[in-house]
């Protein structure tokens, strides 16, 4: 990884670790639920396996300190949305310090369904104070690339009905912003876009039409990611 | 970023907090407080550090795992202090109650920054908590903490891996660990006591004397405030208006027996 701006992280990071140079790369790849993010890191893995690339990817909600108490947390009731917030942040460190940081000192490409930046959005729809959250995840390393994959609700839902379905924490049903599924999975993932497009913006995603079929938004994946293999070679 | 950490509060009930290394005695003197407020029949609720029952089996297998790093230890403690102020703390504070709490969000600016994380980065992080009504801040040597806690009359003669800091790899003695640790603490602590106005009161002093002093503080800070009445209380009173709406209208008085 190459610091940006100087720095490695957004913030402060791990003042306690002593980090000046991360061999491997870091590919994140947000976007909604629906917009096809796993099918894509799949493809983009095969393709960098074949070209030589040792490859590790992580997701959201998949560290194994957080992962059984965070889904028993939200099968219940009671997880207020700080909590929730700081749950999901904790989440977030313990990946990025136990499995992340471990990868690309290694010389690992990283790929990662999803960053901090999910979690903002997440936690700025439901009322969090942006500043706050973005501060929370100053520890934060910045990504060699971020391709934000970008799909209107319309084409969500489509793929939804096709896939696993309306569920109750995709459709922001805690909300209370509408009486069922569907209404309330439009007014929330509209919502979530409009806080996806604001952070393209200002923190330089390449944003990609997700709309497009797998293929077609494979190879301009595979595009965008080139520059970074040809600084390796 | 220059926002004010912990902001005062404008709640009906009042938010008293005791802070302090272990072995400080804050817990003997919190109880204490505790049974003297509820004597007086005062609402009263207690609220410990770490005591979050969603947040409890993750902290207990990462204890046990020994996987926590000081940022994920952090964000932890935070989101199991989250917990109790959605569920409980904030709800006590707008019905008027006095909530007592053994420890709180400066529990976490004098460890955490003790094991290493930033100092502004852990104040954001309870940012959303408010300025207590009072903090007593429970002040002795490490010297006297350490001899309370290894002759076990707290309760517990042994020290916990993370307790005694053995994550910062200060010392592979626990006792030594801790000693060290338990230092950089105070010195968080001590840069605390002007920033955010503790009271500090001598834990080396008598037990009754620490809490004589405690109670004089608390009863000068409640002075004037009137808080949620119990129910006991709430009965008598309605029982009281009761009786003088009766004895003052005189439509009742002419009645016929």
């Amino acid at each position: 990884m190459k610091a940006k701006d100087g720095n490695l992280f957004y913030g402060s990071g791990f003042p306690y670790h002593h980090i000046t140079s991360l061999p491997g790369k870091l590919i994140v790849l947000e976007g909604t639920d629906g917009v096809g993010r796993s099918t894509q890191i799949q493809l983009l893995r095969t393709w960098l396996e074949t070209k030589g690339y040792a490859v590790s990817d992580t997701g959201l909600r998949r560290s194994a300190l957080t992962q059984p108490g965070l889904d028993a947390a939200k099968s219940g009731h009671t997880l207020g949305r700080l909590t929730m917030s700081l749950f999901y942040a904790t989440d977030f460190a313990d990946r990025l310090e136990n499995n992340i940081i471990p990868a690309l000192k290694a010389g690992f490409y990283v790929l990662s369904d999803r960053y901090f930046y999910s979690t903002i959005a997440r936690d700025v729809v439901r009322g969090a104070d942006p500043v706050w959250a973005r501060e929370m995840y100053s520890f934060a390393l910045k990504p060699d690339i971020v391709l934000y994959l970008k799909a209107d609700v319309h084409t969500l839902v489509s793929r939804l009905v096709h896939g696993r379905g309306f569920d109750y924490w995709d459709s922001g049903m805690d909300l209370h912003l509408a009486g069922n599924l569907y209404d309330s999975f439009q007014i929330y993932q509209a919502r979530l876009i409009e806080q996806f497009d604001q952070m393209a913006e200002e923190d330089h995603f390449v944003t990609l039409d997700a709309a497009r079929s797998i293929n077609a938004l494979q190879q301009d994946i595979r595009r965008q990611i080139q520059p970074l293999l040809d600084e390796d070679e | 970023m220059n926002r004010p950490v912990l902001k005062p509060h404008n709640f009906d009930g009042k938010l008293i907090v005791v802070e302090g290394i272990d072995g400080s005695g804050k817990s003997t003197q919190i109880n204490l407080l505790y049974k003297w407020l509820q004597n007086q029949g005062k609402s009263v609720h207690f609220s410990e550090w770490n005591s979050s029952a969603l947040v409890r089996s993750t902290t207990k297998s990462g204890k046990k795992d020994k996987v926590f790093t000081p940022t994920t230890f952090s964000l932890l403690q935070a989101t199991d202090f989250a917990d109790r102020w959605e569920n409980h703390i904030l709800p006590m504070l707008k019905a008027g109650v006095i909530v007592l709490a053994d420890r709180y969000a400066f529990t976490a600016f004098a460890r955490d920054v003790a094991r290493g994380v930033s100092p502004a980065w852990v104040r954001n992080l309870y940012s959303f908590a408010p300025l207590p009504d009072l903090v007593f801040y429970f002040q002795v040597p490490v010297s006297v903490a350490t001899e309370r806690i290894l002759s076990g009359w707290t309760g517990r003669s042994n020290l916990k891996y993370y307790e005694a800091g053995m994550d910062l790899g200060l010392s592979d003695n626990r006792v030594t660990s801790f000693r060290l640790f338990q230092q950089r603490i105070i010195n968080e602590y001590e840069q605390m006591v002007p920033e955010f106005g503790f009271t500090v009161i001598d834990g080396t002093l008598p037990v009754q004397d620490q809490q004589h002093q405690v109670r004089l503080i608390v009863k000068k800070a409640l002075h004037g405030w009137k808080g949620l009445p119990t129910p006991a209380q709430l009965s008598r009173a309605l029982a009281r208006r009761a009786k003088t709406e009766q004895q003052t209208d005189p439509a009742r008085e002419e009645k016929p027996a």
